[in-house]
């Protein structure tokens, strides 16, 4: 597997339904995945049942979201006044190509040819350190499950904990293959994998001098980012170098500080399943003689402004990425993340990368990778309708395409045109109902008085693939009732 | 009560024995039931499926129908929340009937939760998304159930998880829905109940039809034929 991609989207990605299927097909995996995520969502609903106020913070966290995104270009104009005031410096990039040739430039202008990098989705999303390699700039990920994927030149799979789909043999035979220094008889108990990893790190924070990071938050008033994080792996990027750069999209934006509050109780709780996250560091502008001495903040759209200007769709940019949505989906637990495509994955990847990236083969298929469950929407601290988002981006995917023939379009006008009126239905039902007498096949225990159909043709194979359907009934109610049914 | 069945195009053309089983047992209990005949679809497959346009007739066809009746009662819960939630959503501005799911029919309006059903079998329940989150239901369902004679009632691990189902999407991502599908089916054996029960014959189909493949012992029956059921005429 390579790390190469367009931005947002992996390169060449298949439609879901195909992506799928080889995850669906190992078994390890599929093992791996349900353990982590039963894990995550466990410690996610004791801590969000311990707040009796839980329902009021997600109410809030949702308002504050929405009335930013309403003024969205004001509250960026402050922030960036503040940014500067406080001794820092503002890029606006339009795209993944403007923002990845900025920070280029920045990084290049230090002479450095190493950064270090505290994990971060924006920089993903637009491939950045693909961007710095090709400028002969090497990344180093700090964090250490984004650590794990990079040294295994693998994907991450998940928003929060790009290694899910690893388990500690896995991580052990990597380590010991690939990171210098490893002892020859290191086992796969956590805290010799993570000793390997500190000392690998350790020596990449003593020598860097420029950092990359994200942000999880931008308070506009202060001009001040906010990073929270759980190794401290991210205090050393945001402290120790001479030069910051911090790369983050638009809808980060919130206004005060104490609108900060209300996400500093929703996201560790959403995310890791913690009352508090270990690290959290906040920072504005420059400080003379403590931290970085050169901060640069790149403010992405990348796609951004074209879904705040869908009235369901923006609902997506309320996103806090804490990937709650990812844990509880039935979907993501059996396929994990690469089949989504994308940087973003499960059902909050499904709304976002469709709008990110309209034009890509995957965003085609991931409005259609939910069965609507509705898990996602239960547990998101932001109140993203996600369900709702999915139906409204199938609708878009569905009306780009008419006038072009398919047998779906076909079958569903069709249905549209026999359910339209009840004599039709009925002749339909009628027909149906004359099937029953063919012998279709042994009686149904699970439909007593009916028998299995084991095959069917057309479009309903991928049903009978794995399912039996029971033969139609001898009669419909409607005729049960015009004969009978009405007048006992 | 003058009570009006939508009984939804699935279970009219695919389950009649649902439909006879809400019209017995409401008139068991004392109450009139009407069948609208021009009723066809709720048009949820249509809009969940981005064929919103096609959708549209459907849900000005259900508000004609069903105007004036003063309840409404589905035995489906996915259709009666396609109906109350998003049906507003497609047609702005339509008068629309009181609809209820069927366990809200019986425990909400009808304040009954002892319909006098008798139904000598172990059963599981499988609470669809539909019945838990969109609608609600919480255990007006098992309260039912509980109050039926002769009736075990085994606990459902995972009970909360989607079966897989998810209208086009178990043809779509027909891989992804069988897996799930199987996953759910293998807590169902674990419980050993001989039937398994649900408010939407759709889930039932999927599971059923899974169950059936792999020779399972097991029965799946609408909740409303397990309440209709009496000793004098069982399901």
């Amino acid at each position: 597997m390579s790390g190469e991609r367009t931005d947002v989207v992996w390169l060449g990605s298949p439609a879901f339904p195909k992506a799928a299927e080889k995850a669906l097909a190992d078994d390890r995996l599929r093992g791996n995945l349900r353990n982590a995520t039963t894990t995550i969502r466990g410690k996610r609903a004791r801590v969000v049942g311990e707040r009796p106020d839980w329902a009021e913070l997600r109410d809030a966290g949702a308002a504050i979201k929405d009335a930013t995104l309403a003024d969205l270009a004001g509250h960026l104009e402050r922030l960036e006044a503040e940014v500067t005031a406080a001794g820092g410096t503002v890029h606006w990039a339009r795209d993944a190509a403007e923002a990845n040739r900025i920070v280029t430039g920045l990084v290049k202008a230090t002479g450095e040819t190493e950064v270090v990098k505290v994990k971060s989705m924006a920089t993903q999303e637009i491939g950045l350190n693909e961007a710095l390699a090709a400028e002969g700039v090497t990344a180093h990920e700090t964090d250490l499950a984004e650590l794990i994927v990079q040294l295994a030149d693998d994907r991450p799979s998940h928003i929060l904990v790009p290694a899910i789909h690893r388990n500690r043999a896995e991580i052990r035979e990597l380590f010991a293959r690939q990171v210098p220094g490893a002892p020859a008889d290191l086992t796969d108990d956590p805290a010799a994998l993570a000793e390997v990893a500190r000392r690998y790190l350790r020596e990449r924070f003593l020598a860097a001098r420029v950092a990359i990071s994200g942000a999880n938050f931008m308070v506009a008033e202060t001009g001040t980012l906010v990073v929270l994080e759980s190794e401290g792996n991210g205090r050393m990027c945001l402290t120790l170098p001479e030069t910051l750069i911090s790369v983050v999209g638009i809808e980060k934006t919130i206004p005060t500080w104490r609108d900060l509050e209300v996400f500093l109780q929703l996201l560790p709780r959403s995310s890791t399943g913690e009352r508090m996250n270990p690290y959290t560091t906040v920072w504005t502008g420059v400080t003379p003689g403590d931290g970085p001495q050169d901060f640069h903040l790149v403010l992405l759209d990348n796609g951004r402004t074209e879904a705040l200007a869908d009235e369901i769709g923006r609902s997506a940019l309320r996103c806090i990425r804490c990937s709650a949505c990812l844990n509880v989906c039935p979907v993501y637990e059996r396929t994990g993340g690469h089949a989504y495509g994308s940087v973003y994955p499960g059902p909050i990847g499904a709304i976002l990368t469709p709008q990110l990236r309209p034009d890509e083969e995957v965003s085609a298929s991931l409005p259609f990778a939910s069965s609507l469950c509705g898990a996602c929407y239960e547990v998101c601290p932001v109140k993203i309708d996600i369900p709702r988002a999915l139906i409204h981006l199938r609708e878009k995917a569905v009306d780009a395409k008419r006038g072009h023939p398919s047998a779906e379009r076909a079958a569903m006008k069709l249905a549209a045109w026999t359910l339209g009126n009840p004599r039709r239905l009925s002749a339909a039902q009628n027909v149906a109902s004359l099937t029953a007498r063919l012998p279709l096949g042994r009686p149904s225990r699970t439909w007593p008085g009916r028998r299995r159909i084991k095959r069917l043709p057309g479009p309903g194979r991928a049903w009978s693939r794995t399912r039996d359907v029971p033969s139609p009934p001898p009669q419909s109610f409607r005729r049960w009732w015009r004969e009978e049914g009405e007048e006992q | 009560m003058r009570i009006a069945l939508f009984l939804t195009c699935v279970n009219d053309t695919m389950f009649p024995g649902t439909g006879k089983a809400v019209v017995k047992l409401l008139r068991r209990l004392g109450h009139t039931v009407v069948f609208p005949e021009e009723q066809t679809c709720c048009g949820q497959m249509h809009l969940n499926s981005g064929y919103r346009r096609e959708c549209e007739p459907l849900v000005r066809s259900f508000a004609a129908t069903f105007a004036g009746f003063d309840a409404v009662v589905v035995p489906s819960a996915s259709c009666a929340g396609m109906i109350r939630e998003l049906h507003p959503e497609v047609v702005p501005g339509l008068a629309a009937p009181p609809v209820h799911e069927l366990t809200e029919l019986l425990v909400d309006v009808l304040g009954v939760e002892d319909v006098g059903a008798y139904f000598p079998h172990t059963v599981t329940y499988h609470p669809t998304c539909h019945s838990l989150r969109m609608l609600g239901l919480g255990d007006r369902p098992t309260r039912l159930l509980r109050a039926v004679r002769g009736l075990e009632l085994l606990e459902l691990p995972g009970a909360e998880e989607c079966c897989g189902f998810g209208g086009t999407f178990a043809m779509k991502n027909a891989g992804v829905s069988a897996a799930m599908g199987a996953d759910k089916a293998a807590n169902v054996r674990r419980t050993g109940a001989a039937v398994l029960a649900a408010a939407d014959n759709s889930c039932l189909v999927h599971l059923g039809g899974g169950l059936s493949r792999d020779g399972a012992p097991v029965r799946v029956m609408h909740l409303a034929e397990i309440l209709a059921s009496t000793e004098e005429d069982p399901a």
